[in-house]
């Protein structure tokens, strides 16, 4: 029974030996220079990806057909609403946050509504919904560039002990969604949601109440993502959220979670985080043109994923 | 004997060995089987007839012993054991789902090809259904999805014994009957003997030990993964049957209490689209619902389950259980481990809904274990390691560890042995006077025989309610079959 749990936490394995193998490549081409700067960097930024990921981790747990595609718009629309609301403001900082988990209550809701009363497919209906807040962002922002207040612009860029502060907020966030999945009854529920769902249903699981709170879930991170990364850029922007569509997905499935559903991996997303980060950065130090470092980008994804799907297979 | 050994072999596996990690599933075993004869093949759940059967048709390779078709060894597959005549009908269902009829046949018959091959395929089918079951009543164009188990399984017998340009040499039935009900199982061995007797072979795996006895030509015995006993059908009756498996039997009658019907009952519901009889449930009673298979039963127990269970709060105290007999569709979670699936449903009760406890939760499995005797080395195994019947003893370990007061059993023994049986009625009979009330749909008489009130259905409705000493295999049939001006 120990190969079995070898497989099953083999996953996570996986995306961190890439994730040092990476990190290896990039520091030995640059003699070594870049190593604390590149680290600070490299978890910086994957922990938006890791925040996003978290959420749509949850949703995809709930089987096949359940993704939240509304996540980029979410990030968009939270950064520039919290922005504009506090206005530079210190005093105003956890008022926005506030405002901006709200919101991202409010498009769960939103979202699992569509799916539940219009009867369509979550796909079809998170691109709907996020057109709709996408729309609001512009019409709210209006090409306006608001600056975040100096106190929550200042956390966001430095550091504790030489660790990012918001990679210890990502941190802090992944220890209680681990929590949540592993320990919980909610955790227990999605799993076997995702698994099948009639049998979930015949063992008194609520499965609308569980979805519902899953996608709600998902929204939430989300914003709080889009709040944090407008705080650290400096401003919100509308195309901000746009990388982190196929990003949110991608770190989860590199990460190991099982696309079919009901079996999810954390640490996965954490070492699939960083890689897609080094990844980017390794071919920027070998000097690579954007549109070419674009195309190899999607082939060492759709790579990745087709390594993970054989792994998944073959279980 | 002679005349046995002078038939020509159609496979014979000899000294066959599998292991699955620690577990023997097969140590040895020996089976031959001769054109023309129809072999029982009984065991307890566990003791390795899947894995023999899996071993002829060439989906697992032994890992010692060998398999010969027609006296000829040769390479081990399926594709070989399909030429040579060798078709299996598989006690999981085996159709795609999303196909029609005629599509799965034409995934089973590739010789199907060409121009037109949906009609051909059609009248294929249609004529083998017409054959084994006279009157089915089945549309050949509606996809599986649409059907009942009973008729799925219908089709996928039929589907095994059609053959295009040649005939198949020998089916494998495995549990062929566990969801037919009388009349459907009573065509089908009839056709099995007519098969037989045109020369085809049969092995024929079931634990209701009356149709083996009835209809095979020799009966072979499992257990522990190896052949104990192999003589012909005349030499055994039930009761050695049931010693050489390995068990006593112990078919004492059940002892019904008075009428239980007083005070409010538990749970009712009013009669189904305003036809036919109201349901009712008092506590502490068993309740039977019987009638031909697939006539609304299992709709029936759907619908006084979702009733009752909200599908957006989590109920604060669990009043009600469900135990599926359709495993794979409503039953089991194939990703986890044994204590998780039996856990899942009681979760609430010790957990207060935030954090799982694993301490309590590993007591109630290991409670659980010795309880209904799970034949498993590890309760962190996955549920997959386990045999059918075993898995089904997890899904009744699921609902009887919940503190719900009702529990709805949907045709639950199925593939389940007869020892097993015996003990899980022990079980539910000591619960039920302990004042839980059970409903439960079966398609075998001994088991509505153990009920205190009966309702038979038929079309979709109640047309009948027997209690107490008027639940006789008579009563019950006529009201399946002439209860239908109703309706």
């Amino acid at each position: 029974m120990n190969g079995t749990r070898l497989l099953f936490s083999k996953p996570w394995i996986w995306s961190f030996a890439a994730t040092i193998t990476v990190w290896i490549v990039t520091v030995l081409f640059t003699g070594g220079a870049s190593s604390l700067g590149l680290s600070q960097a490299a978890l910086t930024f994957a922990a938006f990806s890791v925040i996003v990921g978290l959420g749509q981790m949850f949703v995809i747990t709930l089987g096949p057909g359940n993704i939240d595609l509304s996540v980029p718009a979410t990030m968009t629309l939270s950064g520039t609403l919290a922005l504009k609301l506090m206005d530079v403001q210190d005093g105003m900082i956890v008022v926005g946050l506030l405002v901006s988990i709200l919101l991202g209550f409010g498009i769960g809701i939103g979202n699992y509504v569509l799916i539940k009363l219009l009867r369509i497919p979550p796909i079809i209906a998170t691109l709907s919904m996020s057109f709709i807040i996408q729309s609001t962002a512009i019409w709210t922002n209006r090409g306006l560039r608001i600056k975040p207040p100096e106190i929550l612009a200042s956390f966001t860029t430095s550091n504790l002990f030489g660790v990012p502060n918001i990679a210890i907020v990502a941190l802090i966030l992944s220890v209680i969604a681990w929590v949540l999945l592993e320990k919980t009854v909610y955790g227990r529920w999605i799993s076997a949601i995702g698994q099948s769902t009639f049998a979930a249903r015949m063992t008194g699981i609520p499965v609308d109440g569980t979805r519902l709170v899953t996608y709600i879930l998902c929204a939430v991170l989300a914003s709080i993502c889009g709040y944090l990364l407008a705080s650290f850029s400096g401003g919100a922007a509308l195309n901000m959220g746009s990388e982190y569509l196929l990003m949110s997905i991608a770190v989860v499935v590199i990460g190991g979670t099982a696309v079919a559903g009901g079996n999810s991996n954390i640490p996965g997303i954490w070492g699939a985080s960083l890689f897609m980060f080094l990844v980017v950065s390794m071919l920027n130090t070998y000097g690579f043109g954007a549109g070419f470092r674009l195309i190899l980008t999607g082939l060492i994804i759709i790579a990745v994923i087709l390594l993970a799907g054989g792994r998944q297979s073959s279980r | 004997m002679n005349e046995v050994i002078t038939r020509q072999e159609v496979v014979a596996a000899r000294g066959i060995k599998v292991t699955f990690g620690a577990v023997k599933a097969l140590d040895g075993a020996d089976l031959v089987i001769h054109a023309g004869e129809c072999v029982g093949l009984v065991g307890h759940n566990g003791a390795g007839k899947s894995t023999i059967v899996n071993a002829i048709n060439g989906g697992l390779t032994p890992h010692a012993g060998e398999i010969s078709y027609g006296g000829v060894r040769a390479q081990h597959g399926i594709s070989t054991a399909r030429a040579n005549g060798v078709r299996c009908v598989f006690q999981e269902l085996s159709l795609c789902p999303n196909l029609t009829v005629n599509e799965n046949a034409r995934i089973m018959h590739a010789e199907l090809a060409g121009w037109n091959w949906r009609s051909r395929a059609g009248a294929l089918v249609k004529l083998q259904l017409q054959e084994i079951f006279p009157g089915h009543g089945i549309d050949c164009d509606s996809t599986i999805d649409d059907l009942s188990i009973a008729e799925r399984q219908m089709v996928e017998i039929a589907v095994s014994f059609a053959g295009l340009n040649q005939k198949p040499k020998l089916v494998i039935l495995d549990e062929p009957t566990s969801s037919l009900d009388a009349g459907l199982a009573a065509q089908l061995m009839a056709y099995i003997r007519r098969f037989v007797g045109e020369g085809g072979s049969v092995l024929l795996i079931s634990h209701i030990l009356g149709e083996i006895l009835s209809t095979s030509d020799r009966i072979v015995v499992m257990k522990d993964g190896r052949v104990v006993a192999d003589r012909s059908a005349s030499e055994f009756s039930k009761r050695s049957l049931v010693e050489a498996m390995g068990n006593v039997a112990r078919e004492k009658e059940w002892q019904r209490a008075g009428d239980k019907r007083n005070g409010a009952p538990v749970l009712a519901m009013p009669a189904r689209r305003g036809q036919g009889l109201a349901f009712e449930a008092h506590r502490g009673e068993m309740i039977g619902l019987a009638g031909l298979g697939g006539h609304g039963q299992t709709e029936t127990l759907l619908d006084l389950y979702l009733s009752r269970n909200s599908n957006w709060w989590p109920a604060r105290r669990k009043e009600i259980a469900f135990v599926a007999g359709d495993r794979s569709l409503n039953g089991i979670f194939p990703l986890w481990s044994i204590l998780k699936n039996l856990s899942i449903a009681s979760l609430g009760d010790f957990s207060a809904r935030t954090i799982v406890d694993r301490d309590r939760e590993g007591a109630l499995g290991n409670g659980w274990k010795k309880r209904i005797e799970i034949r498993t080395p590890d309760m962190e195994n996955r549920i997959l390691s386990l045999s059918g019947g075993n898995q089904q003893k997890v899904l009744f370990a699921r609902a009887l560890a919940t503190s719900a007061r009702i529990v709805l059993m949907d045709d639950p023994m199925r593939g389940v042995d007869v020892g097993t049986k015996q003990e899980v009625y022990d079980i539910l009979r000591l619960e039920a006077a302990g004042g839980r009330t059970f409903i439960w749909y079966s398609t075998e008489m001994d088991e509505i025989r153990l009920c205190d009130r009966v309702y038979v259905f038929r079309e979709g409705a109640i047309v009948a309610e027997l209690a107490g000493d008027e639940i006789t295999e008579k009563n019950v049939l006529e009201a399946s079959f002439s209860g239908g001006e109703a309706a």
